[in-house]
C-alpha cells in the first residue's frame, strides 16, 4: 500500500482546520458554529493520525479516539445550550445573545 | 497540692472557650453551669492551695510553677511560669471568691439578656486574665494578663453595643488605659535593657544590688510603672474612663471595681515594691497621686446623680487610699484595704444592680427613695457595705483597713502630716457621699414603683458579701483594739512591714479617734442635708458660686472638658485637616490607574461569542508566532 506523504496529510488537516475556523467566525447560527467546531476537532484528529502513521506508532490513533469522545461530550453540552438559547430568545443568532457584556 | 496552681487560670479559660464556641448552641440553662462553675472550681482550687499554704508553707514562702518556655530568642527566655507567695495568694483568693459571687449573681441578673452566653464568656476571660496577671512570674506574663484585662473591660463596657454611647465609653476606657500601658511597656523595656531579665523576683534582686537608692534609673523605671498602674487603676490624671465605664452591665462594674482590673495597678506596685523602695521620689509620687485622687474623686462623688457614678467615683477614691498606702510603704495595709474594698464595693454594685432592676432601670438617685421597708434585704446589705465603705468605727471592715492606712500615713518614715490630713479628710468625704446615697435611696418617700423583685440567686451573694464587709476587718485590728495582726503578719511573708518613724505627737488611738470624728461629721452633714432639711442642699447650690462649684465637681473637676479640648479636639482637627495628604496620592493614584485600566478592558467585553472566538484564534496565532520566531 503506497503511503500518502505526511505533508499532504498535514496540509489537508490545515485546510480543514482553517475552513472550520472561518466557519466559526463568520456563521451566526449557533448550530453552524457547532458544526464548524466539529470540523476543527476532526482536523486536529487527522493531524494526530497522520503524525502517528509517520512514526509508525499507535499513539495518534489513540488520541483520535479521545478527541472523538471529547467531541461527543462537547456536542451534547453544546446542543443542550442551543435548546436553552432557542427557548429563551426564540432565535439561534449568536449575536442576538449578547447580554453578558461589560 | 501546689502543682494544681495552673488550674486557677485554666478553669476560666476553659469556661471561656466552651462558652465562646458552643454557647449559642447549648440550652440556656447550661450557660451558667459552665460560666459560674468554672470560676467556682477556680475558687475551690484557690482555697485548697491557701489551706495548704497555711498548714505547710513552701520553702522560702513562695512556690514557682514553670509550665513551659514561652519563647527563646537570643537569650530572651520568658517562661509561662506562675509564682505564688502570700501577696498573690491573698489577691487570687479575693479575685476568685468575689468573682464567683458576682458570676453567681449574674446568672439571674443577665437571664433575660440575649447575649447570655457571650456575657459569661467575656466574664470568664476577664477572671482568667486577672489570674494570669496575679500569678505571672515574669513581667511579660503579667503584661499578657494586664492587656487581657483591658481587652475584657473593653468588651464588657461595650456589651450592649447597639447603643453608640456604650461603644464610645468602651473605646474611651481602652484608649485612656492605653496611655498608661504605653508608659508601662517603656518601663518593662527599660528594666529588661538595664537588668537583663523579666523574672520579677530576679529583677527585684538585681535592682537592689545594682542600683543605689535614689539614682535616676530606678526612679525612672518606677515612674513608668506608676504610669501603667495609674491608667489601669483609674488614678489621677487617667481616672476619666472609670465613671464612663458604668455603661456596661452592673455585674461587670462590680467585677471591674471590686475584684479585677482597677486593683491591678495596686498589685503591680506591691509586686515591684523593692523597686519603689529604692526610688523614694517615685514612691512619693505614688503617695501624692493617691492623696490627690482620693480627695478629688470624693468631691466628685458628692455631686453625682447616677447611683453607679457615685459608686464609680467612690472606687477611684478608695483606690486612691491604696495608692496612698503604697506610697508610704505600708504595702500590707494597701492589700488589706484591697480585700475589704473588694467585699463592700462588690456588694454596693450588686445592691445597686438589684435596685436598678427593681425600678425599671432607673439610675437617678433623686428618683429613688423609701426603699428601706420595701426591700429589706437590699437595704440591710447595702447599709452594711455603705458603713464599711464610710468606715463605721469598731464594727466594720472598712474602718480597720482605712484606719490602718491613715495611721501608717502618719507614722511611716515616708509618711507626712499632709498625707495623713488628706486621708482623714477623705474619710469625711466618703462618709458624706455614702450616706447621701443611702439616705436618698432608702429613706424619704417612694418616688418610683417597684416592678420586679430580685430572686434568691441575686440576694445570696449580697448577704455573703454583707457579712464579709463587716467581719472581714477583724483579721487585723489596731493595738488598742485586740492588737490582732494575722493578716499583715501573713503578708509580711512576701512584703516588708512598714518602717515606722519616731513617734511624733499622736498615738494610733488619736488617729483612729480623729477618723471617727471625720466619719461622724460626714454622717451628720449628710443627715442634715438629705433627711432633716432638704432645703439646705438647695440653698447651697442655688447661688452662682455654689452652682458653679457643683457643676465643676459634677464634671469631675472639668477633667473631661479639659481633655476634650487639649487632646481629643486638636487630634480630630488635625485628622480632618490631614485627611488627604501626599501619602494618600500613592493609594488614590493606584486606585485611579486600576479604574482607567478597567474602563479600557471593559470595552472588549462585548458579549458577542464570535468576537471571543476570533480573539482566542488571534491570540493563539500570535503566541505561536512568538514561540516559533523569537
Amino acid at each position: 500500500m503506497a503511503s500518502i506523504p505526511m505533508q499532504q496529510g498535514l496540509l489537508l488537516a490545515g485546510i480543514l482546520f482553517s475552513l472550520g475556523l472561518v466557519g466559526l467566525l463568520v456563521r451566526r447560527n449557533v448550530i453552524f458554529v457547532l458544526m464548524s467546531l466539529e470540523i476543527m476537532l476532526n482536523a486536529a484528529g487527522l493531524a494526530f493520525v497522520v503524525a502517528g502513521a509517520r512514526w509508525g506508532q499507535a499513539d495518534g490513533q489513540i488520541v483520535f479516539l479521545f478527541i472523538l469522545t471529547m467531541a461527543a461530550a462537547e456536542v451534547s453540552v453544546g446542543l443542550a445550550l442551543v435548546l436553552r438559547i432557542y427557548h429563551r430568545f426564540k432565535t439561534l443568532d449568536s449575536d442576538a445573545v449578547s447580554e453578558m457584556r461589560g | 497540692m501546689f502543682h494544681l496552681l495552673w488550674l486557677i487560670p485554666a478553669f476560666p479559660v476553659a469556661g471561656f472557650l466552651i462558652l465562646a464556641t458552643l454557647g449559642k448552641r447549648m440550652p440556656r440553662k447550661m450557660v451558667p453551669v459552665f460560666g459560674v462553675g468554672s470560676i467556682g472550681l477556680s475558687a475551690v482550687v484557690a482555697i485548697l492551695i491557701a489551706i495548704n499554704f497555711l498548714t505547710s508553707a513552701p520553702q522560702g514562702n513562695s512556690y514557682t510553677q514553670v509550665l513551659w518556655t514561652w519563647m527563646d530568642v537570643g537569650g530572651f527566655r520568658p517562661q509561662i511560669a506562675f509564682y505564688l507567695d502570700a501577696l498573690s495568694l491573698v489577691m487570687i483568693l479575693v479575685v476568685t471568691f468575689v468573682g464567683f459571687l458576682i458570676h453567681f449573681y449574674s446568672a439571674e441578673f443577665m437571664e433575660e439578656d440575649e447575649g447570655y452566653s457571650r456575657f459569661f464568656a467575656f466574664m470568664n476571660l476577664f477572671v482568667a486574665s486577672m489570674c494570669t496577671l496575679l500569678l505571672g512570674a515574669n513581667l511579660l506574663l503579667l503584661f499578657l494578663g494586664w492587656e487581657g484585662v483591658g481587652l475584657c473591660s473593653y468588651l464588657l463596657i461595650g456589651f450592649w453595643y447597639r447603643d453608640p454611647a456604650n461603644g464610645l465609653a468602651a473605646r474611651k476606657a481602652f484608649i485612656v488605659t492605653r496611655v498608661g500601658d504605653t508608659a508601662m511597656t517603656l518601663g518593662i523595656f527599660l528594666l529588661f535593657d538595664k537588668l537583663g531579665t523579666l523574672n520579677i523576683q530576679e529583677l527585684m534582686h538585681r535592682a537592689l544590688v545594682q542600683w543605689p537608692v535614689g539614682s535616676t534609673l530606678p526612679v525612672l523605671a518606677g515612674l513608668l510603672l506608676l504610669g501603667g498602674a495609674v491608667g489601669k487603676s483609674a488614678q489621677l490624671p487617667l481616672q476619666t474612663w472609670l465613671p464612663d465605664a458604668m455603661a456596661g452591665p452592673t455585674p461587670t462594674s462590680a467585677l471591674i471595681h471590686a475584684a479585677t482590673m482597677v486593683t491591678a495597678g495596686v498589685y503591680l506596685i506591691a509586686r515591684t515594691h523593692v523597686l519603689f523602695s529604692i526610688a523614694p521620689q517615685a514612691q512619693l509620687a505614688v503617695a501624692v497621686v493617691g492623696a490627690a485622687t482620693l480627695t478629688m474623686a470624693g468631691f466628685a462623688a458628692i455631686t453625682q446623680e447616677d447611683i453607679k457614678r457615685v459608686l464609680a467615683y467612690s472606687t477611684v477614691s478608695q483606690i486612691g487610699y491604696m495608692f496612698l498606702a503604697l506610697g508610704v510603704g505600708a504595702w500590707s495595709a494597701a492589700i488589706f484595704h484591697f480585700m475589704t474594698h473588694a467585699f463592700f464595693k462588690a456588694l454596693l454594685f450588686l445592691g445597686a444592680g438589684v435596685i436598678i432592676e427593681s425600678l425599671h432601670h432607673e439610675h437617678s438617685i433623686f428618683k429613688m427613695g423609701g426603699l428601706r421597708k420595701e426591700m429589706p434585704v437590699a437595704f440591710w446589705t447595702f447599709l452594711a457595705a455603705g458603713c464599711s465603705l464610710a468606715g463605721l468605727p469598731l464594727i466594720t471592715a472598712g474602718f480597720y483597713s482605712k484606719g490602718l492606712i491613715i495611721w501608717d500615713a502618719w507614722s511611716s518614715t515616708r509618711g507626712s502630716t499632709a498625707l495623713w490630713f488628706f486621708g482623714v479628710f477623705g474619710v469625711l468625704l466618703t462618709s458624706l457621699y455614702t450616706f447621701r446615697l443611702i439616705f436618698l435611696v432608702f429613706f424619704g418617700e417612694m418616688k418610683t414603683k417597684i416592678h420586679k423583685r430580685p430572686g434568691f440567686r441575686m440576694l445570696m451573694p449580697c448577704v455573703v458579701l454583707g457579712i464579709l464587709s463587716v467581719v472581714g476587718g477583724f483579721v487585723d485590728t489596731p493595738a488598742f483594739l485586740g492588737n490582732i495582726h494575722s493578716f499583715t503578719d501573713f503578708l509580711h511573708l512576701a512584703l516588708p512591714p512598714v518602717t515606722e518613724g519616731p513617734l511624733r505627737g499622736m498615738s494610733e488611738l488619736g488617729s483612729e479617734g480623729l477618723v471617727t470624728v471625720a466619719f461622724l461629721v460626714g454622717l451628720y452633714v449628710a443627715y442634715l442635708f438629705f433627711i432633716r432639711k432638704r432645703e439646705y442642699a438647695e440653698a447651697i447650690t442655688t447661688p452662682a458660686i455654689g452652682k458653679a462649684l457643683h457643676r465643676f465637681w459634677y464634671t469631675d473637676w472639668g477633667m473631661d472638658w479639659l481633655y476634650e479640648r487639649v487632646f481629643v479636639r486638636p487630634i480630630m482637627w488635625f485628622a480632618r485637616v490631614d485627611k488627604s495628604d501626599f501619602i494618600d496620592y500613592i493609594y488614590s493614584g493606584m486606585a485611579l490607574i486600576t479604574e482607567l485600566f478597567y474602563h479600557g478592558v471593559r470595552k472588549t467585553e462585548t458579549g458577542r461569542m464570535r468576537w471571543y472566538a476570533a480573539g482566542i484564534a488571534a491570540g493563539s496565532v500570535i503566541f505561536l508566532a512568538i514561540v516559533l520566531f523569537l
